[in-house]
């Protein structure tokens, strides 16, 4: 029955297909398109996933070797387009794609991962405008972070030298591209924070393929900005260029000599503004002299300053009025007084002892003159004057009659 | 060098409030004056240290102690 047919083992079976597909061009050097799905990364570091289309599938692997050159993270689902071989798994007896590159379809692979470390760091607030620190006004000392070769640097310092010669720069040189990189830039972001070199930091460089300005768009490039208590002007190749950096920086220039225009006040402005300050204090120190001045004149234009002896005419006028016055009242006073001397003096007349001899009494005094009140005052034979209204007697005591004896 | 920012932040400042204060012109004449004075040597002294301000630029190398170590910058491109 068998003829000449040999009897294979299930090994040889495997390795003779195998053999087979890996003789064939085609299979060896493929591209094919079609849709991501079961995707898994092994502990190991393969990728283990499928690739179909509406009406079948095909297993994929990717080792770990090929799938560290991911620039962006394959997702279920993708429309992609996959390179590799077509060889034989002996174990399974299955054929599978070894693969040595995804492509995603339409947008390229780093667009894509652009966008999703975008998104993802966009969700973590990275991106949060309350998180952007001002830029200091006049930076004493700006820390530039960028290759020392290349455009970039050059125009950066001569721009800021002649706009603010006053800011020091420092330069710390790094790689902008290739896989060092991203570590030299974040390495040296974290470095100016430790040493507090600078109070403001440039990162960038000059223009170049989305490749060449890969690196300002690597995460750790990204979470050193974020974290850095310096300022960051994020400054990545040309205008149109957006990259994570800008995203995170707290300020985005459009080019490195755009940054260095931010960075720092323009001389000229800043000297403008001095003799803007020059003219107005001029013009306020004038204006209040003149104010003063025309305070003065107004002064000036009373007759008082003007015509001195008219105050004194005034004044003299003024004294006159005012001694009218005080006769007029030094009359009213007087006339006042008068009257009540009048007043005083009648009552006094009507208490007058003149008055009571006129009405028929007589004053008794004695020799030494003085007004005999008592008999018992008096001796026998002792001599008295009486006085009367109209003149005197002078008498002698013939008899004393006191008391009862009356 | 670096009081020198400093100085100069200040004296706008500085330079902004006594303007404003002129401009009020509610002071005593003697206080304007010496406020304009005061404002004339500010402008001044910013201005002599714009006109001789001159760039430093240096590059910068981690020495071994990890310390900041400042070396002249040359020019790489020529």
């Amino acid at each position: 029955m068998n003829g000449e047919r040999p009897i294979l083992s299930v090994t040889q079976l495997n390795e003779h297909i195998r053999d087979l597909l890996d003789a064939d061009l085609l299979l060896n050097d493929l591209c094919v398109r079609g849709e991501l799905s079961n995707y898994k990364i092994y502990p190991s570091g393969h990728h283990y996933f499928t690739l179909k289309d509406s009406e079948s599938s095909l297993r994929c692997v990717m080792f770990k070797s090929s799938a560290s050159k991911l620039r962006f993270r394959p997702e279920n689902g993708m429309s992609v387009t996959v390179f590799g071989r077509i060889s034989v798994y002996p174990r399974d007896g299955a054929y599978q794609l070894y693969c040595s590159g995804i492509m995603p379809e339409g947008v390229g692979d780093l667009q894509i991962a652009f966008e999703q470390l975008k998104q993802k760091l966009a969700a973590e607030g990275l991106f949060d405008p309350a998180h952007k620190k001002p830029l200091p006004p006049f930076p004493r000392t700006i820390a530039i972070i960028t290759s020392s070769a290349g455009a970039a640097v050059h125009d950066m310092i001569r721009i800021l030298g002649h706009r603010w010669p006053l800011t020091k720069v420092i330069l710390l040189p790094v790689r902008v591209q290739g896989v060092e990189a991203p570590p030299e830039i974040a390495g040296a972001i974290r470095y100016a924070n430790e040493f507090e070199i600078a109070d403001l930091i440039i990162t960038g460089r000059g223009g170049g393929s989305i490749e060449d300005l890969w690196a300002f768009n690597d995460e750790r490039v990204a979470r050193a900005i974020y974290a850095s208590r310096i300022p960051v002007i994020s400054a990545v190749g040309h205008e149109p260029d957006v990259t994570i950096s800008d995203y995170v920086a707290d300020c985005r220039a459009s080019t490195p000599s755009n940054a260095a225009e931010i960075a720092v006040p323009d001389q000229n402005e800043v000297a403008e503004l001095l003799r803007g300050y020059e003219i107005r204090g001029g013009q306020a120190i004038h204006k209040q002299l003149a104010q003063l001045r025309e305070r003065l004149n107004s002064f000036q234009q009373k007759r008082v300053l003007t015509d001195p002896s008219a105050s004194i005419d005034n004044r003299r006028i003024s004294l006159d009025y005012s001694r009218d016055r005080l006769c007029a009242a030094q009359e009213r006073i007087l006339a006042g007084k008068q009257q009540a001397y009048v007043r005083l003096a009648s009552s006094l007349d009507a208490m007058s002892p003149l008055r009571v001899l006129a009405r028929g009494y007589a004053v008794a005094e004695d020799d030494a003159g003085d007004t005999v009140k008592s008999a018992g005052q008096l001796r026998k034979g002792e001599r008295l004057r009486l006085h009367f209204a109209d003149g005197r007697a002078d008498c002698r005591v013939e008899e004393l009659l006191t008391g009862e004896q009356k | 060098m670096n009081e020198h920012q400093e100085t100069f932040e200040q004296s706008l400042a500085r330079l902004d409030e006594i303007v404003r204060h002129l401009e009020k012109g509610d002071l005593p004449l003697n206080d304007s004056l010496s406020l304009f004075e005061e404002g004339t040597a500010l402008i001044r002294r910013c201005g002599a240290m714009l006109d001789e301000a001159e760039q430093k630029v240096v590059k910068l190398r981690k020495g071994p102690d990890r310390q900041p170590q400042e070396l002249p910058f040359e020019d790489d491109n020529q």
